[in-house]
């Protein structure tokens, strides 16, 4: 916030007179326009009248106007139903109350850790976030699956082993989610918890607030627009996660992970069923746009954004 | 950087706090001891899966789970360090990966600074729409984008591939680059503006130099992202000699067969390297990853 404040200099400058003079200003923005036109806008725009044909991959006949098809079928298939709730569990699991939650917790002890187990502990949650998340997925299967190191563990403690990553694949990808992604979130709140003056902690400690008064009445809500910019980022981005779930489990076993990225890839490209891929696909737009509104509204981050 | 200062003067301050209420020290001490053994234990739980892939490179008969190998040996390494595995990809990866942050960061630079310096009733909705896009589900719009590029002769090309890993990137590094460029004072342009400086120019010799840390912690967190990318060039490239490293590790399955888990380990390793190493830096440097943290809370 300080960042966006600190800016003197909009407010102190005239603002633009003619409409040419106020061209002249927005001229470094056109590589960044176009670039995000064609290439984001545009399929954005594409995807919105695909999903209402019955375009095929391999199919060099074109494509027919089908209106809405492609939601009628999305809607009444089960395997649909299925994909938004996996979706949705996912990222509420993994996102808003893993990541989310163990980052802002990371953060607030870290603040009274010791320096060097502050290194560490940070070195490490960074560590997970650094990693291709193709290799991150690859040490989960390696840690939940068949013979791995979770399995040897229960055994050795006498519980019953068994593959993770078919008995509870959500589960699995969740957590994994979690481990790659709690770093993002720690450094949001960390940069945010250091600019909390101490004294308005202090004094809600001399005014008698205990430690989870203290934190809740007074720490998190100084921290609220960061918290929010940091729910939206991590939702839309869990939102779209597709590598780590597809070296872990492809989906599977039988759609059980296919998040809505996962069942779109599967329609699009394996079926070869492009209308009804970017039917879903649109779908998940969407809700991604569902979420943002409700972050926006429910905190009014859009006022401070200068 | 006015965000990695706090983080400095920061850091004593839990001694600083701690010193008046050395009377009463034992609850003090205990809440201490709670705390770090609290942050050691996450720290135990994130570090326990990559000790497989560590372990296992060094192993050549290593299976799924974690165990000390019976002789450390290089084998796995040399297994993988061939041109089809290895050389080939990672080339591959630095130049999409390095051709795309380039164009990002010049795009972002470029967008920033009319951003930063000017008001206009169009900057809010515009900075919201960037925001929405930073979070954009990349895989929901691949469908089109891979229709397009064929259409367009894109497909299957480094440049195509190049500009839209780019373009993926560019509405983080604008909104990263725009809330450092916040940080210079305008005072200093002012001064270049009255010796008859251009807008451009004055970014060029005033602005640029004073928010190089900024650009370094966009640069490398650009990189080390798309670095990790897997979707993009598994859908936009198609010949095997093309796919950089975050693609072809995972025909490593297939190619072989029969996986050999420490070879997979082995070649993690060395494909995770650059991304390590390039965070090494941000952080030693630029007290890097904070100043991060910083720039996206905004």
């Amino acid at each position: 916030m300080s960042t966006l404040a600190a800016n003197p200099g909009g407010a102190a400058r005239p603002r633009g007179g003619s409409a040419g003079r106020a061209l002249v200003r927005g001229l470094p923005l056109a590589p960044s326009v176009v670039l995000l036109g064609v290439f984001l806008a545009w399929p954005v725009l594409y995807c919105v009248w695909a999903a209402f044909t019955d375009m095929a991959l391999t199919g060099a006949s074109g494509a027919d106007f089908v209106g809405f098809e492609n939601f009628r079928r999305a809607f009444t298939s089960a395997e649909f139903h299925r994909s938004v709730f996996l979706t949705v569990v996912f990222t509420v699991l993994s996102a808003i109350i893993g990541q989310n939650v163990l980052g802002m917790v990371l953060a607030l002890l870290m603040r009274s850790g010791h320096r060097v187990v502050r290194a560490v502990v940070s070195a490490i949650v960074i560590g997970a976030w650094v990693l291709p998340e193709v290799v991150a997925g690859y040490l989960w299967s390696a840690f939940l699956g068949d013979g791995g190191s979770l399995n040897r563990a229960l055994a050795w403690v006498g519980l019953p082993e068994q593959n993770w990553l078919y008995t509870a694949p959500i589960l699995a990808v969740s957590i994994a989610n979690i481990w790659r992604g709690t770093a993002f979130s720690m450094l949001v709140y960390s940069a945010a918890l250091s600019e909390v003056p101490k004294e308005i902690e202090e004094a809600a400690t001399v005014d008698g607030a205990g430690t989870w008064r203290r934190l809740f009445s007074v720490t998190l809500p100084m921290v609220r627009r960061s918290i929010a910019t940091n729910l939206m980022l991590i939702t839309l981005q869990t939102l779209s996660v597709f590598g780590l779930i597809w070296t872990m489990t492809r989906g599977g076993p039988s759609g059980q992970s296919a998040t809505l990225p996962v069942y779109a890839y599967q329609q699009a490209f394996q079926f070869s069923d492009l209308g009804y891929g970017t039917a879903l696909a649109l779908v998940l737009l969407c809700i991604g746009g569902i979420f943002s509104v409700i972050y926006l509204r429910a905190l009014r981050l859009g006022e401070s954004i200068s | 950087m006015t965000t990695d200062t706090p983080a400095r003067t920061a850091a004593p301050a839990p001694a600083a706090t701690r010193a008046p209420g050395r009377r009463g020290r034992s609850p003090h001490v205990v809440s201490a001891l709670v705390v770090n053994l609290v942050l050691l234990l996450i720290a135990a739980c994130f570090v326990v899966p990559l000790l497989w892939v560590v372990l296992a490179a060094f192993d050549e008969s290593a299976g799924l789970s974690v165990a000390l190998p019976q002789e450390i040996s290089l084998g796995n390494f040399e297994a993988v360090l061939t041109t089809d595995t290895t050389y080939r990809p990672m080339l591959n990866g630095f130049v999409l990966c390095g051709g795309a942050t380039l164009i990002t960061l010049v795009a972002a630079v470029l967008a920033a600074y009319p951003l930063s310096r000017y008001q206009s009733r169009y900057k809010r909705p515009f900075m919201l729409t960037i925001l929405f896009t930073t979070g954009l589900p990349i895989t929901a719009i691949m469908v089109p984008v891979y229709g397009f590029f064929v259409q367009t002769d894109l497909i299957d090309t480094f440049l195509g591939t190049i500009l839209f890993m780019a373009t993926t990137s560019l509405p983080i590094a604008i909104w990263l680059t725009k809330n450092f460029m916040d940080a210079v004072p305008i005072e200093l342009e002012e001064a270049a503006w009255t010796d008859g400086a251009s807008p451009m120019q004055a970014l060029r010799t005033v602005v640029m130099p004073l928010m190089w840390p900024g650009l370094s912690v966009v640069a490398i967190y650009t990189f080390i992202h798309l670095w990790g990318n897997f979707f993009i060039p598994f859908i936009l490239l198609l010949s095997n000699d093309q796919l950089p490293a975050s693609v072809s590790i995972f025909t490593f399955f297939s190619q072989y067969g029969n996986v050999v888990y420490g070879q997979l380990a082995a070649y993690s390793l060395i494909y995770s390297l650059p991304a390590l190493l390039l965070y090494l830096v941000l952080s030693r440097r630029l007290g890097g990853a904070f100043a991060f943290g910083g720039a996206v809370k905004g």
